[in-house]
């Protein structure tokens, strides 16, 4: 039944420790990224409801084939969205660097990848500022979409709708993800981590910064690819 | 480093000294504005829960008052309506846009800010340090947040009842297009937008809530204090918190792209919509029906938020005032596991009328019907731990008894609106009405107040008048079926939902007399509530003093604290434990404390 007179107290769940063997906060960082899942994946399956019961729908490669810089009407499909996804890529494994350095108790180390991440994510939230900024010029915001279906058609104005809301979303996520960043550099600067003996808010933040990294994935997934 | 250096620091930072180590009264300084306002004892924010949740029950009751006027008497004007509400009951009679301003403001505040904050945010926050043996939540300044961000989501909410456009009425379910488009209706402009601010408040509040009672159960429980051990409280708190922590966030989903379509003219909600005196709008290629489901999606979990804390603790009182241990502990457990499950998979059965596939639809009965299975095993579980019990009927458990009658038989017409083929004649009328009122709102009030009377000796040191928690009990139960069981009738006759006047309505006609009944009824039991009221506020001034450290000779860890404990609850080390909670009138003894080693002579159970 429930219990019994020998019920072992020395297992995992018996009480008087972490049955996971980690402290709350990271307890409550895996709930915290399990529900923010449930919010990109209500906003992912509601654009897919809606584009599945659309007639048309613009093709990526001919919305999303502007570079910076380069002359105007060139056609380099996909070649930019990818190297945003490339500099978030990087970011992710800098991060694991600065976690890997603060589980030895490096602190310049720390510092070092820490600082790394911070400029990948920055030049991730530049590179989609270009993009919206050139997007906008071509007539593309919330509520107004200057690209045609496939087949020429004139389109539902919730291709943008929908990109500008989620990728906009995600980016505030990276840019939540940055502020964190930046706080643990300060922190780890001021010393704090080296009193108290461990770097273990780096892995808090780490786990966070993998998850906007994840959902990247799944985001440009939607919107470039398919 | 390891995760072992921080789990065995000394002091993690942050947060309070929640290890086994010596606890001394070593309080800072405390101010009022620290102690009673911005406090970081779960105790207080769990009074805060409670008590803003009561002012929030009273203003919610009171506008039901005040529409059921209006059903009840459709040809009567009561010149003081419109010294309460000025415009809005011009000549004393309710104007359309207040009743359904009154009708929405009710459903919005009692299901979300009475049965979700000031139920689950009340116990969670009081029991589950207590009844796990933590000297605080684990973060207690997120917990203190949780509050402040509810209280804020109350304070927009009730801004919005003073604008000048009114408060959003349409519905509390918020419904688009007519949440969407400020032109619809006078709600849907300001009123609307304050209501969605609030509710966004209100999900963040519930998230770093949930957060912080799942963190605590899992990683906070006190040595000897596994999983099997803690009262069934605990569990019903558990499953409400990951319920919300995974829910809510499909809700502010649904609420940031509502946003959009209200302000930045998108159309995720809307297509093909004409409005008078405005036209045809541009909107095209969106779905309302979308909405729904994201709508529902946090929906029909949150019936079982509101309703598993209610749960819990019937079943702790339960136990504890039978004097028996409850019966199927681990069924207890697994059923209500399932129902946390199968919360997630039922939505669409709200949808049933929206043009859903049938065959989507009967997958929706199967699994809405599934939940028949769990719920009448804790029922039967409920009714053989009464079984043969040595019976004290405390207040608290007449309520916890009385949310079992109201569970059934709210439930069983579960049953009926589960049947998409029933659910055509059924939707949208009272039967739906008196189905969620009882097994929903009314069982989750007992369950309250169950909680209230059993745990108001802890909370404050003394008793509440049992006389008048005697009246207020028999009074509510009572009122509370005369209220709802007409309403199935009047459904089954198809009278429907939200309609201002019916009796303009050839076939509703006949009901003029029952609906004055009830309208009658409802006055009586919101008066009666105000008794309770006065019970409370005033015990916790002048009640009865509680003079021994268990007067429910319970065997929880919470009645092991002093009979007013400080921030840190208990003085010294946290007790061990060494048994599960429910050991009752075992191998002869009344009861056994779950602190009580176990005997060597012990029989196993």
């Amino acid at each position: 039944m429930a219990t019994t007179a020998t019920a072992p107290t020395t297992n995992a769940w018996g009480g008087g420790k972490s049955p996971f063997n980690v402290e709350y906060g990271k307890v409550m960082m895996w709930y915290f990224l399990m529900s923010d899942a449930f919010t990109f994946g209500a906003f992912l399956i509601s654009y897919g409801t809606i584009r599945f019961s659309t007639n048309g729908w613009p093709d990526p490669n001919e919305v999303f084939k502007s570079f910076p810089f380069a002359p105007e009407g060139v056609h380099a499909p996909l070649v930019f969205v990818s190297i945003m996804t490339f500099i978030l890529i990087i970011s992710s494994v800098t991060m694991v660097l600065a976690v890997q350095a603060g589980k030895n108790m490096d602190k310049s180390g720390v510092v070092k990848n820490l600082i790394w991440t911070i400029i990948g994510g920055i030049a991730f939230l530049s590179c989609q500022a270009w993009e919206w900024n050139h997007l906008l010029h071509e007539g593309a915001w919330w509520g107004s979409n200057p690209f045609l279906n496939h087949d020429g058609t004139a389109s539902s104005t919730n291709f943008t709708n929908y990109f500008f809301t989620i990728t906009g979303f995600h980016g505030f996520h990276v840019f939540s993800g940055v502020i964190i960043n930046i706080v643990m550099l300060i922190m780890t600067l001021a010393d704090k981590f080296e009193q108290r003996g461990h770097y273990l808010m780096i892995e808090k933040a780490g786990l966070y910064w993998h998850f906007v990294d994840l959902v990247w994935v799944f985001v440009f997934t939607c919107f470039y690819l398919i | 480093m390891s995760n072992e250096a921080v789990l065995h620091a000394p002091a993690a930072a942050g947060s309070l000294d929640h290890g086994h180590g010596e606890h001394h009264e070593h309080h800072h300084h405390e101010t009022f504005i620290s102690k009673y306002v911005f406090s970081m004892d779960h105790k207080m924010i769990a009074k805060q829960f409670l008590i803003t949740g009561m002012v929030w029950a009273v203003l919610g009751g009171l506008m039901s008052v005040l529409f059921r006027l209006q059903l009840g008497y459709p040809d009567s004007t009561f010149p003081w309506l419109e010294d309460l509400l000025g415009k809005w009951a011009a000549g004393g009679k309710i104007s359309p846009e207040a009743y359904y301003a009154l009708v929405t403001t009710h459903g919005t505040v009692l299901v979300f800010f009475v049965l979700t904050a000031g139920l689950s945010g009340t116990f969670s926050n009081f029991l589950i340090p207590l009844q796990i043996g933590a000297r605080d939540m684990a973060s207690p300044f997120m917990n203190m947040l949780s509050y402040w961000f509810f209280f804020a989501a109350s304070i927009v909410m009730l801004s919005s009842m003073f604008v000048e456009t009114g408060p959003f009425s349409g519905g509390w379910t918020a419904y688009p297009p007519l949440s969407a488009l400020g032109d619809a209706s006078p709600g849907s402009k300001t009123g609307m937008d304050l209501w969605i601010i609030a509710m966004a408040l209100f999900v963040v509040s519930q998230l770093l809530a949930g957060l912080n009672y799942i963190s605590t159960i899992l990683n906070m429980r006190t040595k000897g204090m596994s999983m099997t051990r803690i009262p069934l409280t605990m569990w019903a708190l558990f499953f409400t918190a990951v319920l919300g922590v995974l829910s809510f966030p499909v809700l502010l989903s649904g609420f940031i792209l509502l946003i959009f379509d209200r302000n930045f003219g998108t159309s995720f909600y809307l297509s093909d919509i004409f409005i008078n005196g405005v036209g045809a709008l541009p909107n095209e290629g969106g779905s309302a029906i979308l909405y729904q489901h994201l709508f529902w999606f946090l929906g029909h979990p949150e019936v079982y938020i509101i309703l598993l804390p209610a749960m819990g603790i019937a079943s702790e009182v339960m136990s504890v005032n039978a004097r028996k241990p409850i019966f199927g502990y681990m069924a207890m457990v697994a059923s209500m596991f399932s129902i946390a499950i199968l919360a997630f998979l039922v939505w669409a059965h709200h949808m049933f009328v929206t043009g859903l596939n049938p065959f989507l639809g009967s997958v929706f009965v199967l699994l809405t019907l599934l939940i028949a299975v769990p719920s009448a095993i804790k029922v039967f579980n409920w009714l053989t731990t009464l079984w043969r019990g040595n019976i004290r009927f405390t207040p608290g458990m007449l309520f916890a008894i009385g949310f079992v009658s109201l569970f059934i038989s709210g439930g069983l017409t579960g049953i009926w609106l589960g049947n998409s083929a029933l659910d055509i004649h059924l939707h949208d009328t009272y039967f739906v009405i008196a189905h969620f009122h009882i097994v929903m709102g009314v069982a989750s009030m007992f369950g309250m107040f169950a909680g209230i009377y059993h745990w108001f000796p802890k909370m404050y040191g003394r008793f509440m008048n049992n006389t008048l928690a005697y009246i207020h009990f028999w009074v509510t139960l009572a009122g509370a079926y005369m209220i709802f069981w007409p309403m199935h009738y009047q459904g089954l006759a198809g009278m429907p939902r939200r309609y201002y006047d019916y009796s303009v309505w050839e076939s509703f006609k006949q009901f003029a007399e029952l609906n004055q009944f009830i309208s009658l009824v409802a006055m009586i039991v919101f008066a009666i509530q105000i008794l309770f009221l006065f019970n409370f506020f005033y015990s916790i001034f002048k009640g009865r003093k509680v003079t021994t450290e268990n007067p429910w000779g319970s065997n929880s860890l919470e009645w092991t604290t002093p009979i007013n404990p400080g921030h840190g609850n208990w003085v010294g080390e946290i007790p061990e434990v060494h048994r599960w909670p429910y050991d009752y009138g075992k191998d002869g003894k009344d009861h056994i404390p779950q602190t009580t080693p176990i005997g060597a002579d012990e029989s196993h159970h």
